[in-house]
Formats: structure tokens, sequence, C-alpha cells
């Protein structure tokens, strides 16, 4: 099936976008978004509203329709497939296979000071009515929080013998958690502990697929909970262990 | 102002509570320093600059008294010294220490009024600019009276020129306040980098010369509007008073500068964190800049609706520490936030509760209110309709330092058009909503007045359980924000010292005795 973005009618292709000028406000500068707008492809592009912003830029709105059309059958993502457990089925798993606790290990690492996102995994109370980590049974959680070096984190790992590690990286300004997460990996090459563990990242700005070509076993974006995270760590705890 | 029918004696009970936790952390206070405390000393002497190695030289002397000399008898001592018997002025001593190879510990000591009399026209100077820039902040404030919310926002672009460019286009949309986030990870430093930078990331790094570029473009901007702009920066961290002395001297007018943040957020050790937010609140107080506390935070990390009360009984921690520090009420700028789940039933009620019940007890302090972040998820449109939510909270309730939430949270940095629609949100609010607070009354015991109750009540319990155990021990315990932090675990304890008898600050006297003689 082709298709384009869908406004009111199929195929109509239509889109919004807003955008901001480094010029005033003045008939020149709606003209000039327009021409913006149809070089980037969007047919009988509409300036709905313009609005000055201080003396030296200015913010515009447009619709438009894209040429863009996609063969929605010809589209290939890697997901994350295993759909999620409940808690009690990730509790009933653990108990089943492992007949031990699993230690999970998080921590925001580098120089990120934001926890919301590993708290929303880990912490007990979790996020949106979805219970974190520390709740279920057969899991030891540790959350380290903030700005934990990659250094320490593999060193608290080691000393609690972890079996997945969660990294949560939230600023990406620059790319800064890019080598911040690739150096870990390298990190725990070097200290022979890859192969042994479940390594996942998480944040607003980390797909799946980004988080394997780092090197992680996935990767969790938004919309994620702690059941999400702890299915696909039990599942390839569980096959690790197969391959051995 | 009692809509919530507050029963002033337990708010008093509180108070009573809080002050007994605090009077027991500052007895460790008065009996430590530390080496940032020691090196806003020199700072405050007029000591700054870097060595050829980009040490700054406040660093290389207070390490230079910890290895070779006697840190317990403070900084001051040791500097008064090395200028009386080389008989240079502190510049030219400064020249001659950052060339040569040899200690400041090899000169014999003065006494203490020795001490006082070859240091007074140099901490005089800088005090004395202080006051200066304390009167000019004044003068505009007098010249431009404020409305009774300040809408603020924050730039982070990590250049300090284009932070000015936004900052200036932010004033000119209607911001009364702006911040200037640091760069990420600068609150572990343990130094204050120098000079203008322009690489960040996540924010720009708070130096004295990027204060002294952000406070110069705001004056410009602040007579062309014809409004005082604030400048905000941030102090938390390993250099808190260092950061106060610098926002100080080049007048910024807002300081993060919470007693417990860098304990409980950036697990900063909680000897140094209480050692370093004295001082450096107390040159907050001598400046005459506004204090903003982080209770905010705590909602991020634990439950808006569960732990409400952990920040009421913060800020009333927060401010029997700062009375400890000579700060007037309206210079507390307590904070809190707009973080229950919009899902909940009922969360606006609860919100407007708990900011209503803030205003009651605090009815002097101006309140920095902080917008959702924790359940913005990415829906630029839901965030707008969140942001509108916390705003008429914030109208309704008289909010004085209002920041403003943006639509693209947990995206990215705010681009200029988030910024500026979210001022005009928040101006469209306080203009359509202007007396709506004052033509209301809540419900004899209904939902918001008991709400209001009901956290308070859970307050007073928490702070007795904190005065009965002591603050250092219920940090162990994880009150705050569910983290637990140990007395001598967390960075930066290496720099803690016990004081010596003959331990001398000269700054930190002066300031005492002037507070002392209001």
């Amino acid at each position: 099936m082709k298709i384009k973005p869908y406004g009111d009618t199929f195929n109509d292709g239509k889109v919004q976008l807003s955008f901001t000028l480094p010029v005033s406000k003045s008939a020149k500068g709606i003209a000039t978004a327009k021409e913006i707008a149809k070089g980037m492809g969007l047919i009988n592009p509409a300036i709905v509203h313009a609005e000055g912003i201080g003396d030296e830029f200015s913010f515009y709105i447009v619709y438009g329709s894209t040429k863009t059309v996609i063969d929605f059958e010809n589209i290939k993502v890697e997901e994350i497939t295993s759909e999620a457990l409940s808690r009690e089925e990730i509790e009933a798993l653990i108990k089943k296979e492992f007949g031990r606790n699993i230690v999970f290990v998080g921590a925001s690492t580098g120089t990120d000071a934001h926890t919301v996102g590993i708290d929303a995994i880990m912490n007990m109370k979790g996020f949106a009515g979805h219970y974190g980590l520390e709740r279920y049974h057969g899991i030891t959680a540790y959350n380290l929080g903030s700005q934990v070096t990659n250094e320490d984190f593999v060193k608290f790992a080691r000393e609690k013998n972890a079996d997945v590690l969660l990294v949560s990286q939230t600023v990406t300004q620059k790319e800064v958690h890019l080598k911040n997460m690739i150096d870990l990996v390298e990190l725990l090459e070097t200290e022979g502990l890859r192969d042994h563990i479940v390594l996942v990242a998480g944040g607003a700005r980390i797909s799946h697929s980004l988080a394997k070509e780092l090197g992680y076993d996935a990767g969790f974006g938004p919309g994620n909970y702690a059941e999400d995270v702890a299915t696909f760590a039990i599942n390839t705890l569980i096959n690790k262990r197969g391959e051995k | 102002m009692n809509k919530l029918n507050l029963s002033q004696t337990q708010i008093q009970s509180c108070r009573k509570y809080a002050n007994i936790i605090a009077n027991d952390v500052q007895e460790f206070i008065n009996k430590h320093t530390t080496v940032s405390v020691e090196r806003t000393v020199l700072r405050l002497l007029g000591v700054d600059g870097v060595d050829e190695f980009s040490v700054p030289i406040p660093n290389r002397l207070v390490d230079d008294v910890i290895k070779n000399g006697d840190i317990s008898l403070g900084i001051s001592v040791y500097i008064a010294s090395a200028l009386f018997f080389t008989n240079l002025s502190l510049n030219k001593f400064l020249d001659y220490y950052s060339k040569n190879d040899f200690s400041i510990c090899d000169y014999d000591l003065v006494d203490k009024a020795q001490t006082f009399k070859i240091l007074k026209p140099y901490y005089e100077a800088n005090l004395n600019k202080i006051r200066d820039n304390k009167n000019i902040r004044k003068n505009y404030i007098k010249k431009y009276p404020r409305e009774k919310t300040d809408i603020y926002v924050i730039v982070a672009t990590g250049n300090i020129d284009e932070d000015v460019i936004q900052a200036v286009s932010a004033a000119k949309a209607g911001a009364d306040i702006i911040a200037v986030i640091r760069s990420t990870g600068q609150s572990l430093l343990d130094y204050v980098p120098f000079g203008k930078t322009t690489e960040g990331f996540g924010g720009t790094f708070a130096t004295q010369e990027n204060f002294r570029i952000m406070r110069s473009a705001l004056d410009k901007v602040s007579e062309e509007e014809k409004r005082y702009i604030y400048l905000v920066n941030y102090a938390s961290g390993l250099c808190m008073p260092e950061i106060a002395c610098m926002g100080a001297l080049e007048r910024l007018d807002v300081l993060l500068n919470d007693s417990m943040y860098g304990i409980i957020f950036r697990d900063i050790n909680m000897q140094r964190t209480f050692v370093d937010q004295y001082f450096s609140r107390l040159i907050n107080a001598y400046s005459g800049i506004i204090i903003n506390t982080g209770e905010d935070n705590y909602l991020t990390t634990a439950d808006a609706v569960e732990e409400a009360h952990t920040v009421t009984a913060s800020q009333f921690i927060n401010e029997a520490f700062a009375k400890l520090a000579h700060l007037p009420n309206k210079l507390m700028g307590l904070g809190h936030a707009f973080e229950i789940d919009p899902e909940v039933e009922d969360s606006f009620v609860m919100e407007l509760a708990q900011a209503q019940l803030a205003r009651e007890i605090f009815p002097e302090a101006p309140l920095k209110y902080m917008p959702p972040t924790k359940h913005i998820n990415g829906n630029i449109f839901r965030a707008y309709q969140q942001n509108a939510m916390f705003n008429m909270v914030t109208t309704m309730t008289n909010q004085s330092i209002h920041l403003l939430g943006m639509m693209t949270e947990a995206i990215h940095t705010p681009y200029m058009s988030d910024r500026y629609l979210a001022i005009k949100n928040a101006k469209m609010i306080q203009r359509s909503m202007k007396s709506l607070g004052d033509e209301i009354l809540y419900k004899e015991n209904g939902r918001i007045q008991n709400r209001a109750k009901e956290v308070l009540n859970n307050a007073e319990k928490l702070l007795k359980q904190i005065a009965y155990e002591g603050m250092f021990n219920s940090l162990a315990k994880g009150v705050f924000a569910q983290t637990k932090r140990t007395m001598t675990g967390g960075k930066g304890l290496d720099g803690v010292f016990k004081k010596s008898d003959k331990y001398i600050n000269v700054v930190l006297y002066k300031m005492e005795e002037s507070f002392n003689e209001d």
C-alpha cells in the first residue's frame, strides 16, 4: 500500500510545520517562509500564521502537502518483538527459570544529571501506574542515580554480580551521549564482562536501532515501562544461557 | 490570606521543629571550613585568574596551604603574612606567586589584628562593590516596579554569545527573569572555570566573565523595555560560595542555592554542602540576591501526590537555614512544582491546594514555582495544555517566580519559538485570569482545604521525626526524594576541615558583623 500523510482525505499528503526565521516579520519574511516550505518539497504551502518574535526574529506556522509517497510494505524496522509480560508473569518466569534473584543495575551515566527516565523504570513507584523494578519479586534493583562515571558503574556491577545493566541518557545535545555510550561498551569488553550481561539503553532520544548500532542489546525510547524492559532482559538472559 | 483555614499553631510547630533541625546542623557548620569557602575568601579579596596550566589561582593557593601549611587556620592569615613579608600589593604578589615555584606557607604568620589590618583595603574594595551592586539593583527596581509574578525562562546554548541573543529576544517577548543553565557536570567540578566560554553541553559554563557579559546585555535590554530583567545562575555543587561571590560581584539577582540539593541530587558530601551553603547564603544575604531552593526536584524522583509533604517540610528547613544565614523572607525563593500526573483525577485541584498552601505558609517569600516536566511525553500539543493548567495555578495562587514550562520539554533545549510561545501562553493567562484568585474562596472542609491540611499534617510529622533523629541520620534514611546519603559518602569530603581555635576568615567576620549591626 502506498501512503502519504493523512489530513482529511486519503493521501492528501497534508503536513504542518513551524519554524523561526532570523529576520523581523514582514511581507518579505512571509514570502521567504513560503519559499522554504516549497524548497522542502511541499505543494501549495500556506503560511497560516506569522508573528514577530522580538526585533530580529519571526515565527511561522505552515500547512502544505508533501509529494513523498511511501510503499508501506517495503519499510523494514528493527523492533523489540517480544510482547511485554505482566509483572506477575515476569516474576513467575524468573522463579521458574532461575530460582534466584536477577540483579539489575541502572544509572544515568557520564555527566548526565537527569534521572526521570531511570527512576521511571527502576523506582518502586514506577511511572504512570506501571510499577518500577524495585517492586518486582525476584529482581534486585540498584538505581545509582545520575552523573555516575562508566568506571564506577562497571565496578558496582561487578561487585553486585549484575545480570542486567540499564543506562539512561537524556542530554543528547552535540551528541554527548554517543561517546559516553560507546565508552561503556568498550570498558565492559576490556573487563571481559560484556558477554555475561544484558546491556540496555534508554532515553527520550534513544531508539532500538541506535542502541544496537552502538553495541547494546536493546534500546528503549519514550512510552516504555518497567515491564517492557524486564521482559526483554529476562528473555535475553534465558536465550544467552541456552547458547552456552 | 487564609483561604485554606490552616492552623497557625501547626505552622508554628513546623517552624519550631525546622529550627531545631537547622540549629543542630549549624553547630557543625560553625566548627568547619571547606576548600571552596577558603577559595571564596580569596576571591573576595580580589584573587582571580588562572596560571599557565589553567589552574585557578584561588585553587592553587588553597591547595598549597593544605599541602604545606595548616588550612584549619584559614587562608586569610597566609595571604596576609605573604603580603606583609614581601611588602607587595596583592596583584604584584599573585603575579610573582603564579610565575614562581614556592609555597605561600614559607612566611612566618602574622597575628589576627595584623591579618585584618593588612587585608582591609582588599576586602573593603570588594564588599563595597557588592554593596554598590545592591544599590544599583534597588534603584532599578524603584525606577521600574515589578509585577507580582515574574516570568522566568532559561537559555542553554552552551555559547554565551548565542545565549545573549536568546535572552534578549525572550526579554523582549515578556520574560522578566533569565537563567543561564550551566553546562552539564559543572556542579561536580571543584573549581570555577575562567573567562568567556562558547562551548558547553546542555548549558553554558558559569564563569565570572560570562556573568558579566550577560549582565551587561540584560542591563541594555532593561533600559529599552523599561523593566529590570533579573539574571539567574546556579550555585549548587562543589563551588557554591565561589559562585555566590561571583554572582555578587557581577550583580546576579537570583541564585539557585538550596541547602540540600547537592547532597540529594548530585551526591555531594553532606558535611561539605552544609558548610558551603551557609557561607554562600551569607553572601547572598549581603548582596540582596534572592535564593531559590530545589524542592521541586523531589517530585521528579518521588511521587507528587504521596510525597507532597516532603516538599513542604523541606521548605520549612530551607527557611530555617536561610534565617541563620541572615536572609530576610523577601529573599527566600522557596521552590515547589506542578508535577502530579495529569491523568490523575483532580490533579489540578491538588496542585491548586499545594500551591496555595505554600503561599499561605510563606506569605512574604518570592516562591519559585516549577512547571511540569516528569509527565511531559513528547506530545508538544498535550504539553502546551499542561503548561496552561500550570500557568493558571500560578496566577490563581500568586506565585512569585514563575518558571515557564516548554512544550518541547524532554525533546531538546528550547528553541527560540518554544520560549516565545511559552511566554505568550503565560501572559494570556496572567491577563485574562488576573483577579480570579482574589474572587475565589475555597469550600470549608472541601477537597482543596482537606488536601492542604493533609499535606501540612504529614509535613509536621516528618519534621518532628527529623528533629528527633537529626538531619544527618534522616538524610541517611532517604527522607527526601527517596535518596539515601551518608555522612561520609559522596563527593568533596576531602575538602572539609575542622577549624582551629585560631581560625580567621576576614570576610565571614565582616559580613556577620554587618548583619549584627543592622
